[in-house]
């Protein structure tokens, strides 16, 4: 069993769950109020929801031995697009302004994607590089679009995306779990996920083999831009407003060490949507944690790198069989030595 | 046995098992080294010779049994600690810094030192003292790659050596050394085992192994057979005893594949190329393969061979010539449009070119029909189980595992992978790139014997080997190469021979 590629994130969330329970009695109550589900547990889902789907798109571009820094700014750009949408609409709670301000965010964000696929796979920019420039770029485009402002929204419709609650459930937490199964169908039902996992382990038999590469790089990308897009308008839908300046800030790096967590390798080949999930999800559990369990804010970070770095530590066969061995050689060291040279003699 | 048995080994192996997942390599394996001995480890790919050897040079650790070194068990951590303990290894692909000169490579990571500063004129002497040693006259300021492959392999030798090894392991010094290059081999390693330096030597080719050894390890699906002097065994039966089977010629069953071009100069011609050229990788050349004909291109390392068969596959641009295709001209831009005209192409470098090795050997073999189909018409699970299971059978994949990860594979069958993945896209025009290099006897007949088939039902095969007896075998047609040029091209009917295509390759004319 230890040997499923769940095994060991399944396990570090778990445990990231139970000593928080040391700390927070009541971490794992969940109770109804006013018909919504109510919980710290929830909460972690709740909260993860962008991440999950950053993560998402993250783990499809890597797996063809890509990266993808631009997503912290595709979603500021997606949240900045929607809101003033809604705010510079006569009606702001219709439905029908909802639905233009998320077509118009996701329309760019394609478009966004297909800039960042465009040089990575016809240009042949590196891939750090090439989204280099729309993660720094992109943040500017953001504080253009909202003036440099918070833009501020009231309507229903909109706070239902990342704020709102459907049947109970958190409706960001419906619309990640329905894009995970999409995702899942996408790459396990058609061979997507097989021609992905062959570009990025082996590029140059790849491309020998016919496939043909630079169309499945390029759709990857656009398909991180559209997961980034809807994870922002999660976010300022949560807080009914646009900032360009902080929204979805450093959620590139929260995202590449989901999918890292995951165990997906970052040089690219066979990757995994549950282990991203998971990976996106003990993330999230631990930023929770850190305030829960009350880390100074000025060591979070210190905190929370030592939690990432212990981690994949753990996740590493390598690194297990290593500990292993150091502790049972130590045990051998103290049998005493003429017994193994009578073995050898025998 | 001589002298030897009174001798203590300086290496001994008891019970080694190593386990990959789903392949069980080595199985008990026992093996004994003395000093002063050229040693031979047989056996067919996937015996577990690379496994053995890695076990041995600690890059992988073993799952049970134990290494004796000069009487003292050891527990080899890594490539380090083998090579302190006293056990070098040369690989067959050389892993040197050829930007370096011929002494640092010799002596990098133990430099002498002086004032904490690296000592080069001591450095120099040192590394030249060593080639002296080995009676090579070698440069040793040069840098490493104004040498030869083969002089490079020298170089790693006298590395290897240079810290006082007691072990030197040299895994396929042989295969892309020409036959001057292999006797100044030999002789360096006869030397060294005069010094009383225990060599085990992996080699391919029979005759060497004959040549230089003394005894003989002989692997057989991850167990020992036997161990055996070298002058005790005859070449059938240690063919035999590598295959477990009856002792039989391994060159006789393929040799009725041997067949006048059956179809002949009248079946019409599947690919025509004019002029096809690529600058500075091959001058122009024609070429004509017909419907059922096995063409082969025979030429040293570097001659072009290569070179000229990527680009009937478009894998390279051409820059001048035209290609047709059953009469119609065709661009061959990318792998896609070979592809699509019914070619399809085993690489050389299995590894790099041919396998994703982290995918199932079941991933492998649909790969190139599913890339053919696209991404939006996946081949159903039941569908790709059944293919990959009917090829494993049929090519005798082992192991027979569909979800076994394709680079724990031995190299043969690696190789075979790869034929069955494009054999299950029925190509027209199947193009091997030394399609038996590095591969043991067994499946070397095999697949030979399975071009022959492959012709037989109509499919064109152009054939690259640098072994011009296997050329001769299969091919009704052979184009020689020389210094990038197609210089000669040969019917196969009879009054060819190894030496007179050798004699065309060395004189660069039509014979």
């Amino acid at each position: 069993m230890t040997k499923h590629r769940l095994f060991w994130p399944a396990v570090v969330l778990a445990v990231l769950l139970l000593a928080n329970l040391a700390f927070t009695p009541d971490f794992f109550a969940i109770r109804i109020k006013d018909g919504h589900l109510y919980g710290s547990l929830i909460d972690i889902l709740h909260f993860g929801a962008p991440l999950v789907l950053v993560a998402l798109g993250m783990t499809l571009v890597i797996a063809t031995g890509g990266i993808d820094l631009s997503v912290g700014s595709t979603v500021a750009i997606a949240g900045a697009l929607a809101c003033l949408h809604i705010s510079e609409a006569a009606d702001p709670a219709s439905p029908g302004t909802v639905v233009a301000s998320v077509a118009i965010a996701l329309a760019v964000a394609l478009v966004l994607g297909v800039a960042n696929g465009v040089l990575v796979a016809r240009v042949g920019v590196q891939p750090i590089i090439a989204t280099l420039i729309l993660m720094v770029a992109g943040r500017g485009v953001a504080q253009l679009v909202t003036g440099g402002q918070i833009i501020t929204v009231t309507s229903g419709p909109y706070r239902l995306i990342g704020g709102g609650y459907w049947l109970a459930v958190p409706f960001a937490v419906l619309l990640a779990v329905v894009v995970v199964l999409l995702t899942a169908l996408l790459t396990r039902r058609t061979a997507l996920g097989l021609l992905l996992e062959s570009v990025g382990g082996n590029p140059v038999a790849s491309r020998l083999v016919g496939i043909r590469a630079s169309g499945l790089i390029a759709l990857v990308y656009v398909f991180s831009a559209l997961c980034a897009a809807v994870a922002g308008l999660m976010i300022s839908s949560n807080v009914s407003s646009a900032d360009g300046n902080n929204a979805g800030l450093w959620i590139e790096l929260d995202a590449i060490l989901a999918v890292v967590v995951g165990g997906t390798s970052l040089t690219g080949g066979r990757f995994s949507l549950g282990g991203t999930v998971l990976g996106a999800l003990i993330i999230q559990a631990l930023s929770t944690t850190i305030y829960t369990i009350g880390i100074p804010p000025e060591t979070t970070l210190v905190f929370k790198a030592f939690v990432v770095i212990t981690v994949c530590l753990i996740q590493s066969p390598a690194f297990r069989a290593k500990a292993v061995r150091r502790r049972s050689s130590a045990t051998r060291s103290a049998r005493p030595r003429p017994l193994k040279t009578e073995e050898a003699e025998a | 046995m001589p002298a030897q048995s009174a001798q203590q080994p300086v290496l001994e192996v008891r019970g080694i098992r190593k386990e990959f997942p789903g392949v069980v390599a080595l199985d008990g394996v026992d093996f004994r080294l003395f000093p002063g001995e050229v040693h031979a480890l047989m056996g067919e790919n996937g015996a577990g010779k690379s496994t053995l050897i890695k076990v041995l040079t600690g890059v992988h650790p073993s799952d049970g049994g134990e290494v004796v070194l000069d009487g003292r068990p050891v527990r080899i951590a890594g490539p380090l600690q083998a090579q302190l303990a006293g056990i070098s290894t040369v690989y067959q692909e050389v892993n040197l810094c050829p930007n370096l000169s011929v002494a640092e490579n010799i002596l990098i990571g133990r430099e002498p030192r002086r004032f904490g500063l690296v000592h080069w004129s001591e450095l120099r002497r040192r590394a030249a003292e060593s080639v002296a040693d080995l009676d090579l006259d070698i440069d040793v300021s040069a840098p490493l790659d104004s040498y030869s492959t083969a002089v490079q392999q020298l170089v790693a030798i006298v590395r290897a050596v240079e810290v006082s090894a007691k072990v030197l392991i040299l895994d396929e010094p042989t295969s892309s050394l020409d036959r001057e290059e292999v006797r100044q081999l030999f002789a360096v390693m006869r030397r060294l085992r005069d010094q009383g330096v225990a060599i085990l030597f992996v080699s391919h080719f029979l005759d060497q192994v004959y040549e230089i050894c003394d005894r003989m390890t002989v692997l057989l699906g991850g167990r020992l057979e036997g161990e055996y002097l070298t002058g005790e065994l005859r070449q059938v039966d240690l063919v035999a005893r590598m295959i477990g089977g009856e002792p039989s010629d391994p060159g006789e069953p393929s040799d009725s594949a041997r067949r006048e071009p059956a179809e002949g100069a009248d079946a019409p011609p599947f690919l025509r190329a004019d002029g096809l050229a690529r600058s500075g990788a091959i001058e122009p050349y024609d070429l004509t393969i017909r419907s059922g004909e096995v063409v082969g291109l025979a030429g040293l390392l570097g001659s072009g061979r290569t070179e000229a068969a990527r680009l009937l596959f478009g894998a390279d641009h051409s820059t001048r010539g035209s290609v047709r295709i059953e009469g119609a001209e065709v661009s061959l831009r990318t792998p896609r449009t070979a592809i699509s005209h019914g070619i399809a192409f085993c690489p050389e470098d299995r590894k790099t070119e041919g396998l994703i090795g982290e995918l199932t050997v079941r991933e492998n073999i649909v790969l190139a029909l599913q890339a053919a189909r696209g991404w939006t018409r996946p081949l159903s699970g039941t569908r790709q189980d059944e293919i990959a299971l009917h090829w494993i059978r049929a090519l005798g994949i082992r192991p027979g595992n569909p979800e076994a990860l394709v680079r724990n594979l031995s190299g043969g069958n690696q190789q075979k992978v790869l034929l069955a993945r494009w054999l299950i896209t029925d190509p027209k025009l199947l193009i091997l790139d030394e399609p038996t290099r590095g591969i043991d006897v067994g499946a070397k007949a095999e697949i030979q014997k399975l071009v022959a088939d492959l012709a037989g039902d109509g499919m064109s095969v152009l054939f690259i080997s640098a072994e011009l007896e296997e050329v001769l075998r299969l091919c009704h047609r052979v184009g020689v190469l020389r210094d990038r040029r197609l210089v000669a091209e040969l019917p196969n009917d009879g009054s060819l021979t190894p030496e007179s295509i050798m004699a065309t390759i060395a004189s660069g004319a039509q014979s």
